[in-house]
């Protein structure tokens, strides 16, 4: 039995894929998607207030940076010192977040645009890629994927010397352009295999029945695979905005100051000399609330690009 | 009529003509400057005033404020190399006086020198001979030094001391005296932070066993980092951190300072930013609330650091660069920066009344002392040494072999160019 | 769907990914190796506009290991190490806890996923700031336990100088010769008791000679230094392994629920039908199931951890040696050092250990019947 089950489950890769094909198969081809389970029979007595207590206990402790992140960020500078860390502020301080918010609107901006732009621009990159790879194989292309995939685990700074002198020479260099044609770059081995392993599960005779005469490339994708792609398009996008509106080592180094990003201004307010926490923790909100707020109503979109791009951290 | 008319027509393209060359002849400085720096944070204000000064003198340059910040200057540091590298110069640059200019930048070529402005604006006599030699080579002169700032300075509170029966030591003995009895009430006798905060303690223990004329010596190789002398710093060294915090590494300069601050720690050696922190943010008042006196041993010598602006070869824009740096140099500017900054002009004519009671204590010792350069803030030796330093260091922190650091020193000093 | 036309469509519409990533990639890896056996920054003109740039061969590569300068490396690569281990550890530890929690459906289970999950919607640096706050030696969770009365720990979060697990740099051969044949041996019985005899042999006689190597032969007497130098686990790392698992546990824990939540429920039925408590159930059917999925966690968490960069950049600084790794030296190195050749030859170990861990799984990609 075990052997078989674990044959089910396939071999490491094989994994990486089943959360992602039930998550965002077109349906019908899911197997053992979480609604066709039957529920578990609730659990009563000493288990179920231990296993509750635990959860409970575990969910507490998980929540307590952020208690002391909102708690620092709502007192005044003299209010804080590290024996009083814990109390909540008798007054809240909302001044911090005013100087904050003033530090960082112009690069909320930069970081907006470069976001959105490089995580459509990837995206729609990957997507073609994608159905490349997965619809039409050619000499080589079963070496493409793997050689593809290895940019996005190399070691940024291995080539942050070399990139930087590229975009110098092809002029790109400090401005939004060239940071998002960096993040679109090496966002691709990860969009490309998202799309790749949405697509797979296309079956080829939806796509052959629309077959009637050559030259079909484009038709079949405009017609048929992109109409089924959306699902795939916000995993991909959250994804990718979440990775790019968080990324540090590009954005510091690769920009002029009148397009850095919002973590560079974060890295700016609490790095080095700063004495009072509020800032720095105020300013911390402000930059995570973007990607909280996505990960909160789009959190089942979010799961799925965590899994599906299991790949990438 | 039509002759008028035509004469008129005449004389009004004439007019045109020359006063369209006078236009230019005293038309005033336009074009952009970039200005690369890592001031942020509570540097920022008074480098924002220095650019408000310029751009009140030359109203129609475009300023361009390029401040990278983090990780202490190293993100700026990554930033300003490649694009050195690339061919891709700032106007100018941030860069403390001395070796770290020199030993990165001269060396590599990559630096114009400054003879010619520093004769037009005769600095070289309102600037001290010592610091002048510190920012040359046989070469030239190759930054305009804004400010400066003294590295041997040790902090106290004066109510705090009373209070526990101590005096201030003038020496490491006088200290290693009273040190074991402020242990025994629970106090810190000397407070620390991070490692560059104990690289920072070392050079002022070294400079106080080499004297001036020694230490020197050492960064031109004429003294082994191996001598007698030299391991008697590092095992005076060793003696001192015995009274220091255990959580020093963790901990920023700000809050060694606050240590003593709030009576936790007697004693702290740290550059005199830390009067700007105590007077600005603290709302202390120097001499009253807080006390000074030079580190342990270096009554007489000022261990000066400075930062400085120079001009790069290739600067996009050079005559904006050169009118930055003629109004850096000049007291006006010097004496709006250096108030807010918490240091002090190298000026020796600087005006005394617009700084503070500590700011007017230190350009006294400036103007009288024996000027030395600090290693840690990049006057004495080059980058390539400082970051190696870092390593030594930490053998010695994890080891405290006397020995082992001076050896490990040596091989560094050599491998790095100090010793040729 | 093979017309020439299309075909050609493909290739074309591929291309410039193709070529981008050739040139961003594997165009600039080359430089950067091609620097690395250089001696770019050992004379004055390093930041030259031609700087004079030798070939030295492995030199750079051979001094990080053994020269007598090149100690923060050492420590460096012995800290990513434990930080890889115990990051990969709690966090899959930890992960299988919550995910298992989660498949009780208790009341108010999406609250609790969420919870469980959010930390990894942040970016390295707010949590590296966060956790720099949080970890304070005299506040934070050091002083957690007077709000129930009790004395404050006095922990030295990220600047502990103690130093367990210590070892001798020189025995280093050594004990690797030593984890080969443990592997070896390891690989060897597990085919032997399949009665794969072949395969087993194919195991069993590079770890024979291996153990010939490190017992009798030079491997064992082989010290990359001419005198003892420690190494070992600094306890600093502790703080940064308790962020970095507060950030990535919620992410093992959704992998393994997904895992969990494929296993289909008759498997279960059966095994409880045959008597097994729950307990046994998760021992003999869950868990063995999701071994797999650990795999992948392990590839994913694993590089994560061997480039971890901004956090600890975030957190204690660059300068904080007990807590330093790779990457931030590759940094220091490089941009402050102005040593390129040198940090380059570092950037390309990082690299060579990431590639360790992925090329594996990307070969397995190649496998027939995957990916066209």
């Amino acid at each position: 039995m075990r052997a078989s089950a674990q044959e089910r489950m396939g071999t490491a890769q094989g994994t990486i894929q089943a959360p992602e094909t039930q998550a965002a198969l077109p349906a019908g081809r899911a197997q053992a998607a979480p609604a066709m389970r039957t529920a578990r029979r609730p659990r009563h007595g000493w288990t179920f207030a231990f296993l509750y207590a635990l959860v409970v206990l575990l969910a507490i402790v998980y929540l307590i940076p952020v208690y002391m992140t909102v708690i620092t960020s709502l007192k005044a500078p003299q209010d804080i010192n590290l024996m009083t860390a814990w109390r909540p502020p008798a007054h809240p301080y909302w001044a911090s977040y005013v100087q904050a918010f003033r530090q960082f609107a112009p690069t909320l901006r930069n970081s907006l645009i470069l976001a959105v732009s490089a995580t459509l621009l990837s995206a729609m990159m990957g997507s073609l890629n994608g159905y490349v790879l997965a619809k039409w194989g050619f000499r080589g292309s079963k070496w493409a994927l793997p050689l593809i995939l290895f940019g996005m685990f190399i070691p940024y700074q291995s080539i942050l010397i070399p990139l930087f002198q590229f975009l110098r020479s092809v002029g790109l260099y400090g401005g939004l352009p060239g940071l998002i044609l960096v993040h679109v770059v090496y966002g691709l081995p990860i969009t490309t295999l998202l799309f790749h392993n949405f697509y797979v599960e296309i079956p080829d005779e939806l796509l052959g029945s629309a077959l009637i005469d050559g030259a079909e490339f484009f038709k079949i994708y405009r017609w048929i695979i992109l109409p089924l792609s959306a699902p795939a398009f916000v995993v991909v996008g959250i994804w990718q905005f979440t990775q790019i509106w968080n990324e540090f080592l590009f954005a510091v180094t690769l920009t002029r100051p009148a397009f850095q990003p919002i973590t560079v201004a974060l890295a700016n307010l609490a790095g080095g000399n700063a004495v009072y926490w509020n800032l720095p923790m105020a300013g911390s909100i402000i930059a995570a609330l973007p990607t909280v707020l996505i990960y909160i109503f789009l959190g089942r979109y979010f799961i799925r690009g965590l899994l599906a791009g299991a790949l990438k951290g | 009529m039509r002759t008028k008319l035509w004469v008129v027509l005449v004389m009004s393209v004439v007019m045109l003509l020359v006063s369209a060359t006078a236009l230019a002849a005293s038309q005033p400085l336009s074009g952009k400057l970039e200005i690369f720096s890592w001031w942020a944070g509570d540097e920022g204000p008074a480098l924002e005033a220095l650019i408000k000064h310029f751009e009140k003198m030359y109203p129609n340059v475009q300023v361009i404020n390029a401040t990278v910040t983090g990780g202490s200057g190293v993100n700026a540091r990554a930033v300003l190399k490649t694009r050195m590298l690339g061919g891709d110069p700032p106007d100018t640059f941030q860069v403390h006086a001395g070796q770290e200019l020199i030993g990165t930048w001269v060396v590599a070529k990559r630096m114009e020198n400054l003879n010619s402005l520093y004769k037009e604006e005769g600095w070289t006599k309102v600037f001290p001979a010592g610091l002048v030699k510190l920012l040359s080579t046989s070469q030239g002169i190759w930054s305009v030094p804004v400010n400066i700032h003294r590295s041997n300075v040790l902090w106290y509170i004066p109510e705090n001391l009373k209070q526990w029966g101590v005096k201030v030591p003038a020496t490491w003995q006088e200290f290693l005296e009273i040190a074991p009895k402020l242990k025994a009430k629970g106090i810190v006798p000397l407070s620390m932070g991070e490692t560059w905060t104990a690289e920072h303690l070392w050079e002022n223990v070294a400079i106080s066993v080499l004297g001036p004329a020694k230490w020197q010596q050492l960064w031109q190789g004429k003294i082994s980092f191996r001598s007698p002398e030299m391991l008697e710093v590092w095992k005076l060294f060793g003696e001192i951190l015995k009274y220091t915090n255990q959580d020093a590494p963790s901990l920023s300069w700000q809050q060694a300072t606050d240590m003593v601050v709030k009576g936790k720690a007697a004693f702290n050696v740290m550059g005199d930013w830390a009067a700007g922190y105590m007077n600005t943010t603290l709302h202390l008042r120097p001499g009253t609330d807080f006390g000074w006196a030079p580190a342990p041993g270096t009554k007489g010598i000022f261990v000066m650091l400075s930062d400085s602006f120079g001009l790069p070869v290739g600067a996009p824009h050079r005559a904006t660069t050169l009118a930055w740096l003629r109004m850096l140099g000049s007291r006006e500017a010097q004496d709006i920066f250096n108030p807010l900054k918490g240091s002090i002009s190298p000026r020796l004519d600087s005006d005394l009344s617009k700084y503070n009671v500590y700011g007017q204590s230190a350009a006294k010792d400036w103007r009288s002392s024996t000027i030395v350069g600090s290693l840690v803030h990049g006057v004495v030796a080059n980058e390539r040494f400082m970051n190696d330093f870092a390593t030594v260091m930490e053998i010695f922190l994890n080891s405290r072999n006397p020995q082992a650091a001076a050896n490990a020193s040596q091989a560094v000093a050599t491998q790095d160019g100090i010793i040729h | 769907m093979n017309s020439r036309s299309d075909r050609l469509a493909a290739i074309l519409v591929i291309l410039p990914s193709l070529l981008l990533l050739a040139v961003f990639v594997y165009g600039f890896i080359g430089q950067t190796l091609w620097v690395s056996l250089t001696d770019w920054g050992q004379g004055a003109g390093a930041l030259a506009l031609n700087p004079q740039i030798h070939w030295v061969g492995l030199e750079n590569y051979k001094s990080l290991f053994t020269g007598f300068l090149d100690v923060r490396f050492r420590q460096d690569m012995v800290n990513m190490v434990f930080f890889t281990v115990l990051f990969v550890g709690a966090s899959l530890l930890l992960g299988l806890l919550l995910a298992i929690l989660i498949d009780q459906h208790l009341p108010g289970e999406g609250v609790f996923r969420t919870i469980f999950l959010y930390p990894m919607s942040l970016s390295l640096v707010v949590t590296g700031t966060i956790w720099r706050w949080m970890l304070q030696p005299q506040g934070g969770i050091n002083a957690l336990p007077t709000l129930f009365g009790l004395p404050a720990s006095n922990f030295l979060w990220m600047s502990s100088r103690t130093q367990i697990l210590q070892f001798n740099w020189q025995a280093l051969p050594a004990y690797l010769c030593w984890a080969g044949v443990a592997v070896l041996a390891v690989a060897a019985c597990v085919y032997l008791v399949k009665g794969r005899h072949k395969t087993a042999a194919f195991f069993a006689a590079p770890a024979l000679l291996l153990l010939a190597l490190v017992a009798w032969g030079p491997a064992g007497r082989a010290a990359l230094l001419p005198y003892p130098e420690t190494h070992g686990f600094n306890l600093a790392l502790l703080g940064i392994v308790l962020a970095a698992v507060w950030q990535m546990s919620g992410y093992t824990m959704a992998l393994y629920l997904a895992g969990l939540r494929t296993i289909p429920d008759e498997l279960r039925e059966a095994a409880r039908v045959d008597g097994a408590s729950p307990l046994q159930v998760y021992r003999y059917v869950e868990l063995p199931l999701l071994a797999p999925i650990t795999w992948s966690a392990v590839i994913i968490l694993g590089h994560i951890a061997l480039k971890i960069f901004d956090l600890v950049f975030a957190m204690a600084g660059p300068d904080n040696a007990s807590t330093s790794v790779p990457a931030i030296s590759m940094y220091l190195t490089t941009f402050r050092g102005n040593q390129f050749a040198t940090g380059a030859a570092i950037a390309v170990v990082l690299l060579l250990m990431v590639a360790a861990l992925i090329i594996p799984y990307l070969a397995s990609l190649l496998r027939p019947g995957r990916a066209q």
